[in-house]
């Protein structure tokens, strides 16, 4: 049965995870997400689980990458400084095609930063981060409900497509406490298993290869290194380099279309907010206030591989207004796909915009 | 099934230099597990980067080749999600002491079931013969031509003092005792370090006055002490030999461990 419960965002994180089926975490303490580990150290054992903290955020994505080859759906959670320290094992889950999902409850940086004040400022490492060219998926909640649903989520699609799915979350949402509805048990899209005959890293047609579990006797070789169908090193061979990255990088961006997950109010609006995660909170609040239907609102629950098709879903729009907790992170990832003004509304510190800045935004630019 | 029925054979030839002993290792290991009557169903070889690292390439089981350092964090996650699994290391002085440090003295004190055979042969091969934590005082090496400056790790030590539960050292010239410890570190519930000191002709011993194989081989025999010898020694007040190194079984001890199948 459902349940209707009042609770924290890190906490419906590590309860959607839990419904999604995820049997292992593997963390490290790091405000502002710390609750996660938390609670999954609370409720895991129970359901014949396992929570481990490690020794730091590198070993936490090791443990977590590791016990995903075992076929559990493992998942890790941070912040800024531990999330940069993970940069490399991102990459390694990258190229070896290990489904994980990695939760960043983002604090203002650089650096030590401003522990315990939300930001948006790790929306390019998630997608940059690691060195080389790939393609990941993020979501981005914008309430305690979809810290449960949106994890639920990031657990399917990091299994089916085999890649690390991250919830970029932020310390608003993630210690905002709100009113939520916990599924006992969500959809879930099973990991597809290699198929009999088929090499190890071989792909389906739609990109991605069956997953060859450990101890089912596939004798698979799983490496960071550039290899072949049967996982096979082969580090020097330009060919299969490029055959291989063009691989990691299609398979995503080409399911852009089927992975994306966005809301579209008043398409005919003249003056459109874009946001993701917790400023659309104060653009619902703004809306409400002004009650105008040329005022649009495109609010992304998931951000990459970035849905530049949900752009056109407003035709009329003769500006692009995007309130972002960063310099403006994905304003020029807007700017690229559109042929009106894109204006970025940058707000760092900590705290949301007010409506009446973003009130004040909208007399200036409409 | 023989040692020879684990090998990828159409991985052949490997990356080894000629007169490595990396090769050594991976048979005695090899011939371990197939005593310890383990399956290839069952058993997983975990490595990190380096030379010592590709082992697991060669190898015909579910094989992870991870990143520098890290591959203990990963053998953690792999043997506490499935317990089932028998799983072995293999990593080197530079993937072990140094980048992965942390990593190692946390897989000893948590004691998670695991056997992690570390190659030590006192340099950086892969990468054309750099230092080590390892590298022996006025050793010369790439990044020290003048000789190495720094005091070494004792890595089986380090595991004794950190936790684990079976630590051994042994040399590529001793394979009988070598295949011996490694079994034992399987057997052992636990985590198990089974350190051997081997030689790397290319990058260690031709700038180390050891040009032939043979020189390097016999330079492990002779600067090998026994524990028991050593211990004679300690008892009896007399100074324990420079340059020597320990072999012989460390530790087999029954501290609580983690990960070990019910």
């Amino acid at each position: 049965m459902s349940r209707m419960e009042f609770m924290q965002g890190n906490t419906a994180c590590a309860e959607g995870a839990l419904a999604a089926g995820c049997t292992f975490f593997g963390g490290y303490p790091i405000t502002p997400s710390t609750e996660v580990a938390e609670h999954m150290a609370l409720k895991l054992p129970k359901r014949g689980g396992v929570f481990i903290q490690m020794e730091d955020e590198i070993a936490s994505i090791a443990a977590a990458i590791g016990a995903s080859w075992t076929g559990a759906r493992a998942m890790t959670a941070t912040s800024g400084p531990g999330f940069s320290l993970m940069m490399e094992n991102i990459g390694y889950a990258v190229m070896t095609e290990t489904p994980c999902v990695i939760v960043n409850i983002q604090r203002g940086g650089p650096s030590t930063g401003q522990p315990t004040r939300a930001a948006q400022g790790d929306m390019l490492q998630c997608r940059f981060g690691s060195h080389g060219d790939y393609g990941i998926i993020a979501v981005c909640p914008a309430s305690v409900q979809e810290m449960f649903d949106l994890t639920a989520e990031a657990f399917n699609l990091a299994d089916r497509y085999r890649v690390p799915a991250f919830v970029m979350s932020d310390e608003i949402v993630g210690h905002m406490r709100e009113r939520v509805m916990l599924a006992d048990t969500v959809e879930t899209t099973p990991r597809r298993p290699l198929s009999p005959g088929r090499l190890p890293f071989e792909p389906g047609e739609d990109g991605v290869p069956g997953f060859p579990e450990f101890g089912r006797g596939h004798a698979a070789h799983v490496t960071g290194l550039t290899h072949d169908e049967r996982g096979y090193p082969d580090a020097t061979d330009h060919a299969a380099h490029e055959k291989l990255v063009r691989r990691l990088y299609q398979k995503i961006e080409s399911a852009r279309r089927e992975i994306a997950d966005y809301e579209v109010t008043n398409p005919d609006a003249e003056v459109v907010f874009v946001t993701y995660g917790p400023p659309a909170r104060t653009v619902w609040q703004v809306m409400h206030d002004l009650s105008d239907p040329a005022i649009g609102h495109l609010r992304l629950r998931l951000v990459w591989p970035f849905p530049e098709f949900a752009l056109a879903a407003f035709p009329d729009a003769k500006v692009f207004l995007m309130p972002e907790l960063n310099m403006g992170q994905i304003s020029r990832e807007v700017e690229r796909h559109v042929d009106v003004p894109v204006v970025s509304l940058p707000k760092l510190g900590g705290e949301l915009h007010t409506p009446a800045e973003l009130k004040r935004a909208l007399e200036v630019h409409r | 099934m023989s040692a020879a029925d684990w090998q990828r054979i159409d991985r052949l030839p490997n990356i080894y230099c000629a007169g490595c002993g990396n090769g050594s290792v991976i048979n005695c290991t090899l011939a371990a597990v197939e005593e310890m009557g383990w399956t290839r169903e069952n058993t997983v070889f975990i490595s990190g980067i380096g030379c010592s690292s590709r082992a697991p390439g060669y190898i015909l089981t579910d094989s992870l080749h991870t990143t520098h350092g890290r591959a203990l964090a990963f053998a953690t996650g792999v043997k506490l999600a499935n317990p089932a699994l028998n799983v072995v290391v293999f990593t080197g002085d530079g993937d072990l002491a140094a980048i992965g440090g942390n990593h190692f003295i946390h897989a000893c004190r948590r004691n998670v079931d695991m056997t992690a055979i570390c190659m030590n042969n006192q340099i950086y091969g892969m990468t054309g013969g750099q230092g080590s934590p390892t590298t022996p005082r006025g050793a010369i090496s790439t990044t020290t031509p003048y000789g190495s400056a720094e005091p070494v790790f004792d890595l089986a030590e380090l595991a004794v003092a950190a936790g684990a539960n079976h630590v051994a050292r042994w040399t590529s010239y001793h394979v009988k005792e070598l295949m011996a410890a490694i079994a034992t570190g399987l057997q052992t519930p636990g985590f198990s370090l089974v350190e051997v000191m081997t030689q790397c002709p290319t990058n260690y011993g031709r700038r180390n006055r050891l040009r032939q194989v043979s020189d390097m081989i016999e330079h492990l025999r002779t600067h090998a002490l026994l524990v028991q010898k050593r211990d004679r020694l300690i008892r009896e007040g007399k100074p324990i030999p420079e340059g020597m190194f320990v072999v012989g079984e460390l530790v087999r001890r029954h501290r609580p461990a983690m990960g070990v199948r019910a």
